[in-house]
């Protein structure tokens, strides 16, 4: 029989814990340490540092921020090196089991089990895939299914080649990606079916890998039916209606090895609920304050598990920013204010204004508009008005605002609020 | 031959769609875009429309089995699938250090093949 080490709880204290070495993490934590924190540790559950950057080999990185177009890895590897130029530790292939609300992390890894004390923790565990279960696709269980990211990985990490003919469903970033990569790759990429009447992806990933190399997209359809014994067959996809039903008689069967899914992505945040951390039911990230800390006070949030980024430029802002407020943190009033998403928008970050000064918003609409207009009110007085040049639900929309301390003292909500024309 | 042409532009997310009537030399643009960007990325796509290029390299003895690629420059866009054809071709030996160069001048484009991450052996 074999004799199994008993190993201690290893004990650790630290002033900041950052769970997940994406892009987040690594912005969070350089601004951390650059704003005075000493002792910082990153835990991620990969061998890697960098997420999904490292799978990202297209370009495009860094142009908000710096001017230049990086790809994935190159972005990744700025904040990597100065991350361990500062010292910051990383534990690597270490997985976090649990967080709870009075900051304390078990995590474990080949070592043993970690009972970690963190003075205050940064949430950036990134996004999962949405799957086949998430749109509930009826038919057969065959191989030759893949989540547009899982395919990417396949190809750009591990040199496996997912399929020859490929139909894409869902028109995202990542799969607008992959269909210019399979087709790179020699595949034949049949379409992207998407059943929206737009693009969800960003209308440069349209033109540069759809329309370059002549991939239809067809939009407002989606697939009916997925057939196999055991590996992909074909895929029926049919036109839709502004109802979503399927509009009969156009129906076609499309014959198929692979179908690559790019659904869009869902924040995880299992373990921000298991801390307690309260979860927005429209972005499923947690609710934050304008200094990006969660409900649980000492907790804070960024990068996709908080919302899904159009670029990862704008996520590094906003990651650095919780970074700093990490270390530097704000005295709450009690009165705060709540921000409420009114007509024509999906959501607004932050949902709490906890003290006067100018607010840095980030909004998504609900549906393309032509002359948008943005309001906002505070208990029905309008105290912002701008028009905007374009709202498409693909990009994000931000704006700042002052709140004084008028408001928040006297007011319980303000209303953002978006019509057309 | 004078052709016209649509152009989406992507240099906002407005994506004004420019109509272009060109010959190859000479550009006009018929109706579209709301600005002056629009109009030199209307010129580029109409006379001479390239691209970034990024793609993967075989890596021989690494902790990886590809190091991931880009161009060193936009490869015109008629060019790209002889370059990606070169590309395939390609094996490295690792390590391999992000910035160096895999391939000089692919398919006499002038324009090297660099690469986009370091790969330990």
């Amino acid at each position: 029989m074999v004799e199994l080490e008993r190993k201690k709880m290893i004990n650790l204290n630290v002033d900041i814990a950052i769970i997940g070495g994406g892009p987040a993490g690594l912005a969070a934590a350089v601004s951390a340490h650059e704003n005075g924190a000493k002792n910082i540790v990153i835990l991620d559950r990969n061998s890697w540092l960098g997420g999904i950057l490292t799978q990202c080999i297209h370009d495009g990185f860094g142009v908000e921020e710096t001017g230049i177009s990086m790809t994935g890895p190159e972005y990744a590897d700025i904040y990597i090196k100065k991350a361990k130029k500062y010292g910051i530790k990383f534990m690597n292939e270490t997985m976090v089991l649990q967080i709870e609300s009075n900051k304390t992390i078990k995590a474990v890894n080949k070592k043993g089990l970690y009972d970690i004390k963190a003075k205050s923790i940064i949430l950036s565990m990134g996004c999962r895939e949405k799957t086949r279960w998430s749109v509930l696709i009826p038919g057969d269980r065959p191989s030759g299914i893949y989540t547009a990211g899982v395919a990417q990985a396949f190809i750009n990490l591990y040199n496996i080649m997912v399929g020859k003919n490929v139909v894409i469903l869902g028109s995202g970033d990542v799969g607008l990606i992959m269909a210019r990569r399979l087709k790179f790759e020699g595949a034949n990429v049949i379409g992207v079916v998407e059943i929206l009447p737009h693009a969800s992806g960003l209308p440069r990933n349209v033109v540069q890998c759809l329309d370059d190399y002549d991939i239809p997209l067809y939009l407002n359809h989606t697939v009916t039916y997925i057939k196999g014994r055991e590996r992909l067959e074909s895929v029926t996809i049919a036109q839709i209606d502004e109802k979503r039903n399927v509009i009969k008689g156009t129906e076609r069967e499309i014959k198929c090895d692979t179908l690559l899914l790019s659904l869009g992505l869902i924040p995880e945040n299992e373990l921000s609920m298991k801390a307690g951390v309260e979860i927005d039911e429209v972005t499923r990230g947690p609710i934050v304050n304008q200094y990006f800390e969660t409900t649980v006070p000492g907790i804070f949030a960024c990068g996709n598990c908080l919302q899904v980024y159009d670029t990862v430029d704008l996520l590094t802002i906003d990651a650095k920013k919780a970074g700093k407020y990490a270390v530097k943190k704000m005295i709450t009033q009690n009165n705060n204010i709540i921000v409420q998403t009114g007509k024509g928008v999906r959501y607004v970050l932050p949902q709490i204004i906890d003290n006067p000064g100018k607010i840095h918003f980030t909004l998504r609409v609900e549906k393309i508009m032509k002359t948008p207009v943005l309001h906002v009110f505070a208990d029905k007085k309008e105290i912002f008005k701008k028009k905007l040049p374009w709202a498409n639900p693909a990009n994000m929309i931000d704006f700042k605002l002052d709140i004084s301390n008028d408001i928040i003292n006297t007011k319980d909500s303000i209303e953002v609020v978006l019509y057309d024309g | 031959m004078t052709a016209e042409k649509d152009v989406i532009c992507i240099v906002c997310p407005i994506g004004c769609k420019i109509l272009v009537k060109t010959n190859g030399k000479d550009f006009e643009i018929l109706e579209g875009n709301k600005c002056k960007r629009g109009t030199d990325y209307a010129r580029n796509e109409a006379l001479d429309p390239r691209r970034m290029l990024t793609s993967s390299v075989l890596v021989t003895n690494g902790e990886w089995p590809l190091v991931s690629v880009k161009s060193s420059k936009p490869v015109p866009k008629d060019k790209i699938f002889s370059v990606l054809k070169e590309i395939k071709k390609t094996k490295v030996n690792a390590p391999v250090k992000s910035g160096q160069i895999i391939i000089k001048n692919v398919a006499g484009t002038k324009i090297n093949i660099l690469a986009t991450k370091s790969i330990k052996k």
